[in-house]
C-alpha cells in the first residue's frame, strides 16, 4: 500500500487583513486563521491517489498547538492520522530551516512513497518549502503538478505545467510533489466528519522527539532575516477626474493617445 | 534556544513595535512596557529592527559560512527555452548591472542548455563581464533537477556573492534546489534590490502576508544572497558604449549523475499562443458588475483598445470571466502598459497582481475605494455609464485616425 504525508500549513486569512487608513498600521485583530487554500488541493491529491491505490496518508503540519486545527480539518476529510511539529525550538525559521525541520519530521514518521505539498502559502508566498524539502530528504521533487498520470513500479508520472510548456514527466519514488491550483476539485468536510475528526488525536513531536541538527533549526538554521517592515507605498499620482463623464472621458482619452494606445 | 527579549530599562513604550508586528503578539503593557506574547511570536526579527531604542534583542546564535568572504561577483541565470532567452534574464542583467557597480563586482551570467552560444554576446551587450556557457545536448529541454546539478558546481567552483533568478515558474523551481543543496538563503519575488555599500549586502525587498506589507530581507552570513525577481519588475537596457566581456566555456559532465526525474515528452509549448502577461493592454472588471451582460461592457472596452480583458476574484467567482483571467495574488501577476480596473474596490490581493502596470486607470462608484491610491488617474462614478462613454470616444478616435491615414 502507498504511503502519503501532505504538508498542511495553517495561515492567517491574508485577504482579511486591512490597513488602518489613519495610522497606515495593519489591522491584525480578529482575522481567523484557515487552512493554506493551496493546500486543500494537496490534501484532496493524496485522498484521490487513496482512492484509486489504497494509501495510508498522514497529514503533516509544523506550528503552534492550535495550528492541529488544520490537522483535523484534514482528517475530517478522509486523511488517516496527523502530526504536528511544535516546540518554540522551531520559532522563527525560514524556507530553509523549515524545510530541513519537515525533512526531520517525516524521517521519524518513516519517509513515504509521496510527499504531497500544495504550490504556496499565502501567507509566505515563497513556493520554496517542497523543493528544499526534497532536497533536505535527497528524494525526487516534481513542481507545477497540473495532473499525475499514473504510479507504476517505483515510479510516478505527471503533467507538469509551467508558464509556457506543459511536459510529461516520470520521477522515481519516493518523490515530493507540489501540485497546482486547480488540479482538482477540493471536497468539503461534512459535519458529522468534523465531529468524528475533532475526536480523533493527533500525534505531537517537539525537537526531543527529532533526530536533528539543532544549528539547523530555527533562527540559528535561518540564512535569510528580515531587517525591516514597512507598509507598501505608492509613488502614483492618483488624479482623481472632475467634471461630467463627457469631460473625464475626454481626458482619459487624451491620456491614452499620450501612452499610444489610441 | 532561540528568543526574544525586551530590555525593560530602554523600552519607553512608544509602539512601533507592535505595529510592525505581523503576528499580533506584542502590546503595550499598564505599566507603559512592551510586552510580548512567546505563543504567537515568530522570532521574525521586525520588531527589533523597528525599536528606536534598541530594546528588543532577537537571542540566537546564527550559523555562519566559513568562507563567505571568498565569494565575489552577482550572477543571472539565464532561463531559456530551445535557445531562445527569456525577457527577464534580461531585465535582471540591467539591473545587476547596476547593481555590480554599486557592489564595486563583475557582473556573470551562468547559461545552461544546447545551442546557446550564440547568446553569450547578447548578455555581453546588456553589461555582463563574464559568461558561463554549460553547454550539452542533453541539456535543450530544461529539467530543474539536471540544470541545480550543474549550477550547484559552478557555484562551489567559482563561488558567487550574489545570484538572481526570474521568478517563472520554472525559475522558482531551481532556484531552491541549489539553496537547498548549498544550504544558502533564498528570498523569493523580490520586487526592488539595493545594495548595502557598507556591509556588501544585498538588500531585497518583497512583498509580504499577502501583500499587505513589504519586508526587507538579508542573507548576511551564508553565500550566494540569492532571489528570485518577477519578469516586468525591472525595465531591459542595453548597455551602449563599448561592450567588453569574456565568455568561459564550461566542461559539461552528465556521465556520472543519474536525475532522479526524466521529461518523457513535451506536450504542449504555448510561447506563441496569447497570454494575459503579454497583454499590453488590460481592461479588468470587478464586483462592480451585477451580471455577465453588465460585464461585457470590459470586453467591448479592451476589444476597443485592442486589449485583453481581466478580471478580480469577484469576478471569477461569478463566473464573468474565466480563471486564467483572474489578476491577483493566486491569479496572475501582470504589467501591463495600460490596466484599467472598472468596479474593482481594489483589495491587496488584487493590486499586488497589478501595481506594476505603467498606466493604471481606476473607475469605481466609491471615492473612497483602495484601487484609487495605487491608480494614475481616477474615474468616480457608475462603471456602467463611464465605460460605453469611453468605447464611444475611443472608437471615434480611432476612426478619425483611419481617416487621416487615409488621406
Amino acid at each position: 500500500m502507498l504511503k502519503i504525508i501532505v504538508l498542511v500549513k495553517q495561515v492567517p486569512n491574508t485577504t482579511q487583513v486591512k490597513i488602518d487608513p489613519e495610522t497606515n498600521n495593519l489591522v491584525r485583530e480578529g482575522i481567523p486563521s484557515i487552512v493554506n487554500p493551496f493546500d486543500l488541493y494537496a490534501i484532496e491529491e493524496a485522498l484521490l491517489l487513496k482512492e484509486k491505490f489504497g494509501a495510508s496518508v498522514t497529514a503533516l503540519t509544523m506550528g503552534p498547538p492550535q495550528a492541529r486545527e488544520v490537522l483535523k480539518y484534514a482528517m475530517a476529510l478522509g486523511v488517516d492520522q496527523g502530526v504536528l511539529l511544535s516546540d518554540r525550538a522551531f520559532a522563527g525559521a525560514d524556507t530553509l530551516a523549515t524545510s530541513y525541520t519537515l525533512s526531520a519530521g517525516i524521517k521519524k514518521i518513516g519517509i513515504p512513497d509521496i510527499v504531497i505539498c500544495g504550490k504556496m502559502a499565502i501567507d509566505g508566498d515563497t513556493a520554496q518549502v517542497p523543493v528544499e524539502l526534497a532536497e533536505h530528504l535527497n528524494i525526487g521533487c516534481l513542481t507545477n503538478v497540473s495532473q499525475v498520470l499514473e504510479i507504476k513500479t517505483g515510479k510516478l508520472k505527471a503533467v507538469s505545467t509551467m508558464d509556457f510548456s506543459q511536459l510529461k514527466i516520470s520521477v522515481k519514488l519516493p518523490a515530493v510533489l507540489a501540485v497546482n491550483k486547480g488540479i482538482n476539485e477540493p471536497r468539503l468536510p461534512m459535519l458529522k466528519d468534523m465531529a468524528r475528526a475533532s475526536h480523533m488525536k493527533c500525534n505531537t513531536l517537539t525537537v526531543n522527539d527529532l533526530n536533528l541538527d539543532k544549528n539547523r533549526i530555527s533562527i540559528a538554521g535561518s540564512p535569510t532575516w528580515v531587517v525591516k517592515v514597512f507598509a507598501p507605498e505608492s509613488n502614483r499620482k492618483g488624479r482623481i477626474l472632475e467634471g461630467s463623464i463627457d469631460k473625464q472621458v475626454e481626458e482619459v482619452l487624451k491620456v491614452l493617445k499620450e501612452h499610444e494606445a489610441v | 534556544m532561540a528568543g526574544i527579549k525586551i530590555d525593560y530599562d530602554e523600552c519607553i513604550g512608544c509602539g512601533e513595535c507592535v505595529n510592525v508586528c505581523l503576528y499580533d503578539a506584542l502590546n503595550i503593557n499598564d505599566e507603559d512596557i512592551a510586552e510580548v506574547n512567546l505563543e504567537k511570536c515568530t522570532l521574525c526579527g521586525a520588531c527589533a529592527s523597528e525599536c528606536p531604542v534598541d530594546a528588543i534583542e532577537i537571542d540566537a546564535e546564527r550559523s555562519t559560512q566559513k568562507d563567505k568572504d571568498d565569494y565575489h561577483g552577482i550572477w543571472v541565470y539565464a532561463e531559456q527555452w530551445s535557445g531562445s532567452h527569456h525577457d527577464v534574464v534580461f531585465e535582471l542583467l540591467t539591473e545587476a548591472r547596476r547593481l555590480a557597480d554599486d557592489l564595486g563586482e563583475y557582473l556573470g551570467v551562468i547559461a545552461v542548455g544546447s545551442n546557446i552560444k550564440e547568446a553569450a554576446q547578447e548578455f555581453i551587450t546588456y553589461g555582463a563581464d563574464k559568461v558561463f556557457i554549460l553547454e550539452h545536448d542533453d541539456l535543450a529541454t530544461p529539467n530543474d533537477e539536471v540544470y541545480a546539478y550543474l549550477i550547484t558546481k559552478a557555484v562551489q567552483k567559482y563561488k558567487p556573492a550574489v545570484m538572481l533568478y526570474g521568478a517563472t515558474a520554472f525559475g522558482r523551481s531551481l532556484a531552491p534546489r541549489i539553496a537547498g543543496k548549498l544550504n544558502t538563503g533564498l528570498t523569493a519575488d523580490c520586487t526592488k534590490l539595493e545594495i548595502d555599500k557598507e556591509k556588501k549586502l544585498l538588500l531585497q525587498t518583497r512583498p509580504a502576508f499577502g501583500g499587505n506589507v513589504m519586508a526587507t530581507i538579508v542573507c548576511p552570513e551564508h553565500r550566494p544572497q540569492m532571489a528570485t525577481v518577477r519578469p516586468k519588475v525591472f525595465k531591459k537596457q542595453i548597455e551602449l558604449d563599448d561592450p567588453q566581456g569574456k565568455i568561459i566555456n564550461e566542461n559539461v559532465d552528465l556521465d556520472t549523475f543519474e536525475s532522479k526525474s526524466v521529461i518523457e515528452k513535451i506536450i504542449a509549448f504555448t510561447k506563441n499562443e496569447f497570454r494575459l502577461e503579454d497583454a499590453e493592454v488590460v481592461v479588468a472588471g470587478g464586483a462592480g458588475f451585477a451580471n455577465k451582460e453588465e460585464f461585457a461592457l470590459v470586453k467591448e472596452l479592451a476589444d476597443a483598445l485592442e486589449g485583453s480583458v481581466g478580471g478580480s476574484r469577484c469576478a471569477v467567482d461569478a463566473c464573468y470571466c474565466s480563471h486564467s483571467s483572474q489578476v491577483g495574488q493566486t491569479g496572475k501577476v501582470i504589467a501591463p502598459k495600460i490596466y484599467i480596473a472598472a468596479g474593482i474596490s481594489g483589495a491587496i490581493q488584487h493590486m499586488v497582481g497589478m501595481e506594476s502596470s505603467s498606466l493604471i486607470i481606476a473607475i469605481n462608484k466609491d471615492p473612497d475605494a483602495a484601487i484609487f491610491q495605487i491608480a494614475d488617474i481616477g474615474m468616480v462614478g457608475d462603471a456602467k455609464k463611464i465605460i460605453p462613454a469611453l468605447i464611444q470616444a475611443v472608437k471615434k478616435a480611432k476612426e478619425k485616425k483611419a481617416d487621416k491615414v487615409a488621406v
